[in-house]
């Protein structure tokens, strides 16, 4: 295993190894499936992302001039619905992991390969709903749907869109159920559970959230279409329900959802970290656990998001106490991170330059997050630009960097092809850049007093609004270059040996890109994680990488 | 991980029988004022009922102890939806709100 192979694309690999659209459209291939999806959340990204930038222009002045209140409302709505449950959620899961789980531990495909296609299916009609309803006229509800604005109130499409995220709940599922079975049954010889690369650590503590969390989202918004169309008396007062419950039920899943985006992303960032540093991950037992500790303690803090919703005082402190517990795994992933960079020999190459955009982002976005798990600061805030500015952080500055840097990182493997290493900076760089002059003035606004989810706002905050919308437009630029860069590579990008990166994991030992089934010979593992010895440094840093920059 | 063996016909129908004696009590009960005790014996009942279909037709009862932790992790998991909510509902006006 330490010895790279520098044969190039076999001629037969999972690419060409089947032609026409049927061999896509009925693939049981994980790796073909994990490319659909790969369009799938690509096309609703570019979605998601129009609706972003008419938000923006909007509030680019303090009058609402652009459009209407009601179709500003249904903007930010397309927008959250469509980027958490189209993109977010599905984005790193199902595409590498989809494509790089079975081939970490050494298997041929996931366990239920029927069940992996039905995914990619079922999250394609929940989204032909979304679409739906964004030509028959939108929702406004916000992507939070909340009650008894929603049931009673709310004269657009909210029952559409309910199904739609009821129908691709079952995609996440699925998948999670994938991943469960796959990582417990089908590990190779000797891939013991602390062998793993941490990327599978991770993705099994996503799994294990989309499975056991993903099915009271499902119920509760239908319960919402039940209310809106039954008049059955669940959350609305005046039938005798109770919006508050709502409320609980909507947060028990889509809290631990922003674990779905981020522990994914976490993983991703493992890999880089050790791969550019050449180091084992310090302290693996602990990052590992980490994960699991986020998933569990993420099901016992839904509560922070309703400090001022009536619920009650003891509630609300018991909620916040165990939002801070959260911290501290999180906190020992990124010391560990850090850890095993001291005295690595880092090599700067595009995907650690969106580890290092990662590790900062999120730092800021998780600190704030403990801004906002204390009651009486939480009052002061809540429903301010803060809280947008703080869920950007962690959802792009942490779950979309984590996401480019795995592309990246995984390019040449995918695809056979190595992109342009030098545009791949100058994005890396755009993106940084435009990221925080969107969202780092929306920090400022909302500590100021400007309200989430409106059209118009005083004179006094536009120029942090033009900065935030100026920022926007660079983080556009910085999403377009890579788009391009990438398609120009497919046809144009130099040809990639097996392993590139003289990274070490199984997906490095087979050809780039693989073979349909993966492995000829199902590999032994006999060595721990990570394991850069320095003789295999060495070989690597001599081979592979000539201008690698010794640290 | 397959089912060691399958479980005999008696079971089953033993089982059958009594889901049908229970939801013949669910109706005697609902006949019956029991004043604060409505709700908890329809849901001791039904999560009697629940059990036995969990456990003997869903063969949980026959599976491995890998099967066995994740049904009952999944109930678990109710219990925390049901007690964290809970701790909202009963504990309304314990604390009273700051200047209030």
């Amino acid at each position: 295993m330490d010895a790279i192979d520098a044969t190039l694309p076999p001629p037969v690999n999972y690419l060409n190894a089947q032609h026409g659209i049927k061999s896509w459209l009925l693939t049981r291939d994980h790796k073909r499936i994990a490319l659909l999806y790969l369009f799938g959340i690509t096309f609703f990204f570019v979605l998601g992302g129009i609706f972003a930038a008419l938000i923006r222009l909007e509030l680019l002045t303090p009058a609402g001039d652009l459009m209407e209140a009601e179709t500003y409302n249904k903007m930010f709505t397309l927008h959250g619905v469509i980027m958490i449950f189209f993109f977010l959620i599905p984005s790193i899961p199902a595409t590498l992991g989809n494509f790089l789980v079975p081939i970490m531990i050494g298997a041929k495909d996931l366990a239920f390969p029927r069940i992996n296609l039905l995914s990619w299916y079922i999250y394609m009609v929940g989204g032909l709903f979304t679409i739906a309803v964004i030509v028959l006229g939108g929702v406004d509800t916000g992507w939070t749907f909340y009650t008894p604005y929603s049931t009673a109130a709310s004269n657009t499409h909210v029952v559409l869109t309910g199904l739609g995220v009821f129908i691709t709940g079952f995609s996440s599922i699925l998948t999670g159920l994938n991943f469960i079975v796959t990582i417990h049954r089908m590990r190779a010889p000797g891939m013991t559970w602390f062998r793993l690369p941490l990327f599978i650590w991770s993705h099994y503590a996503t799994a294990l959230i989309m499975v056991l969390g993903t099915p009271v989202i499902a119920i509760t918004v239908l319960l919402v279409a039940a209310e809106r169309v039954l008049h059955l008396g669940l959350f609305d007062p005046k039938l005798g329900g109770d919006p508050v419950l709502f409320q609980h039920l909507f947060w028990f899943y889509s809290h631990p959802a922003v674990y779905i985006m981020i522990l994914p992303a976490m993983g991703v960032i493992s890999e880089l970290v050790a791969a550019f540093s050449r180091k084992a991950i310090f302290g693996y037992n602990f990052v590992a656990f980490a994960s699991l500790a986020i998933a569990l303690i993420g099901f016992l803090v839904w509560g922070h998001h309703m400090f001022v919703s009536s619920q009650s005082v003891y509630a609300g402190l018991v909620f916040s106490f165990l939002s801070f517990l959260v911290a501290i795994p999180s906190a020992v992933k990124v010391f560990n991170w850090t850890a095993t960079m001291y005295k690595g020999s880092i090599s700067f190459q595009a995907p650690i330059m969106y580890v290092f955009g990662f590790m900062g982002l999120f730092l800021v976005g998780g600190l704030t997050g403990l801004f906002l798990a204390s009651v009486g600061l939480d009052v002061h805030v809540h429903d301010t630009y803060f809280v947008v500015a703080h869920f950007h952080y962690i959802m792009v500055g942490g779950a979309i960097m984590g996401f480019q840097g795995g592309l990246h990182y995984w390019w040449p493997k995918i695809f056979g092809r190595k992109y342009p290493e030098g545009w791949a900076k100058l994005a890396a760089l755009v993106i940084f850049v435009g990221f925080n002059l969107t969202f780092f003035p929306q920090f400022l606004l909302g500590y100021l007093g400007m309200p989430r989810r409106y059209y118009a706002y005083p004179p006094e905050f536009q120029v942090l609004n033009i900065m935030s919308t100026a920022g926007a437009s660079v983080l556009a630029i910085g999403y377009l270059i890579p788009a391009i860069y990438f398609a120009w590579s497919l046809k144009y990008g130099e040809l990639a040996e097996a392993n590139p990166w003289g990274a070490k994991g199984l997906e490095w030992t087979i050809p780039s890109p693989p073979p349909t089934y993966n492995f000829e010979e199902t590999p032994v593992i006999t060595e721990p994680p990570y394991n850069y010895t320095p003789e295999f440094v060495a070989s690597v840093t001599a081979a592979s990488r000539p201008e690698v920059e010794l640290g | 991980m397959t089912e060691h063996a399958e479980s005999p016909i008696g079971t089953y129908l033993a089982v059958f029988v009594t889901l049908l004696v229970m939801t013949a009590l669910t109706t005697w009960v609902a006949f019956h004022d029991w004043g604060a005790l409505n709700t908890p014996i329809a849901l001791a009942i039904a999560v009697f009922k629940g059990s036995l279909v969990v456990w003997f037709f869903m063969h949980v009862r026959y599976s491995a102890r890998l099967t066995q932790i994740v049904v009952v992790s999944g109930f678990f998991w109710l219990l925390i939806l049901f007690s964290f909510t809970l701790s909202d509902y009963l504990s309304r006006g314990m604390l009273p709100f700051p200047g209030k």
